[in-house]
């Protein structure tokens, strides 16, 4: 289910903060979100409900691994004050034979995130992986 | 508008100033769990951590991702990003000294200005590399 995220300056500079990021540029009225931000929507923006392509994937929390992680900016990057509709799904599955002969399983996972407008402005795309057992 | 001549600001080849994170914290580990809103007990419960067999905690992969984007930010623009991907090799573990680094691969004249590609990575004190990334920035030229 697609969900609704607010941009707000105050988080922003926690997350700057977090990530070493002291650009004043980042403590501005107007701050663009650090590169990596929007990994906030899915973490603390999406109701249970919203994650909905992590039950559909059926990983194994315990051996959930994160193998790349990708941010796409159709222009500036989104700033404080935007609000951005978020859709999630599942782009990609695959699998492959692990170094001790299981299965190891792989998603391609994507956000869309969309203005006012319904155009889109960024892309999260999240390769996660499910180790051998 | 085009750049019109105007220099680009990098060339291909040029290396960024390799900057030093840490030594890697707990609180450092919690700071971005709390910012983020990743709370796998993995990365801050200790007795969890042991029991499901890790010496230690160890960091969240993309604390040290976003790490490597402040970097990239600060040398060529926080407006300026237009694409950050990043491939996770190795875990962080508290005590890590994170030395980020990068280089321009492409420089291309654009419709105001330039596109810059960078070839990115975070290198551990041991000299394995935790993460490699890359970027794009469309650096604007008044």
């Amino acid at each position: 289910m697609p969900f609704t995220i607010h941009i707000e300056s105050g988080k922003i500079r926690e997350y700057a903060n977090a990530v070493g990021a002291t650009d004043n540029r980042y403590r501005s009225e107007d701050s663009p979100v650090p590169p990596t931000f929007l990994v906030t929507a899915r973490n603390l923006w999406a109701s249970p409900a919203d994650l909905s392509y992590f039950r559909e994937l059926g990983f194994d929390f315990a051996r959930l691994l994160h193998g790349e992680e990708e941010y796409v900016f159709f222009g500036r990057p989104p700033r404080a004050g935007d609000s951005l509709e978020v859709t999630t799904y599942i782009a990609d599955r695959w699998e492959r034979e692990g170094r001790r002969g299981g299965i190891m399983r792989f998603a391609a996972v994507v956000s869309e995130f969309r203005d006012g407008n319904g155009d889109l402005v960024a892309e999260q795309r999240s390769t996660l992986i499910e180790a051998e057992s | 508008m085009s750049s019109g001549g105007a220099a680009a600001p990098v060339a291909e080849g040029d290396h960024g100033a390799p900057r030093t994170w840490g030594p890697i914290t707990r609180t450092d580990i919690v700071r971005y769990a709390g910012a983020s809103g990743d709370f796998n007990p993995i990365h801050h419960d200790e007795v969890y951590a042991q029991q499901v067999g890790f010496p230690m905690v160890f960091s969240i992969g993309m604390y040290q991702a976003s790490l490597l984007a402040t970097y990239a930010t600060d040398w060529l623009g926080a407006d300026a990003i237009r694409r950050y991907s990043v491939r996770f090799r190795e875990k962080v573990w508290p005590g890590d000294v994170l030395t980020c680094s990068g280089v321009v691969t492409k420089v291309v004249e654009s419709g105001r200005g330039f596109t810059v590609e960078v070839d990115l990575a975070c290198t551990r004190q041991t000299g394995d590399v935790a993460i490699t990334g890359a970027a794009t920035f469309e650096i604007e030229i008044d």
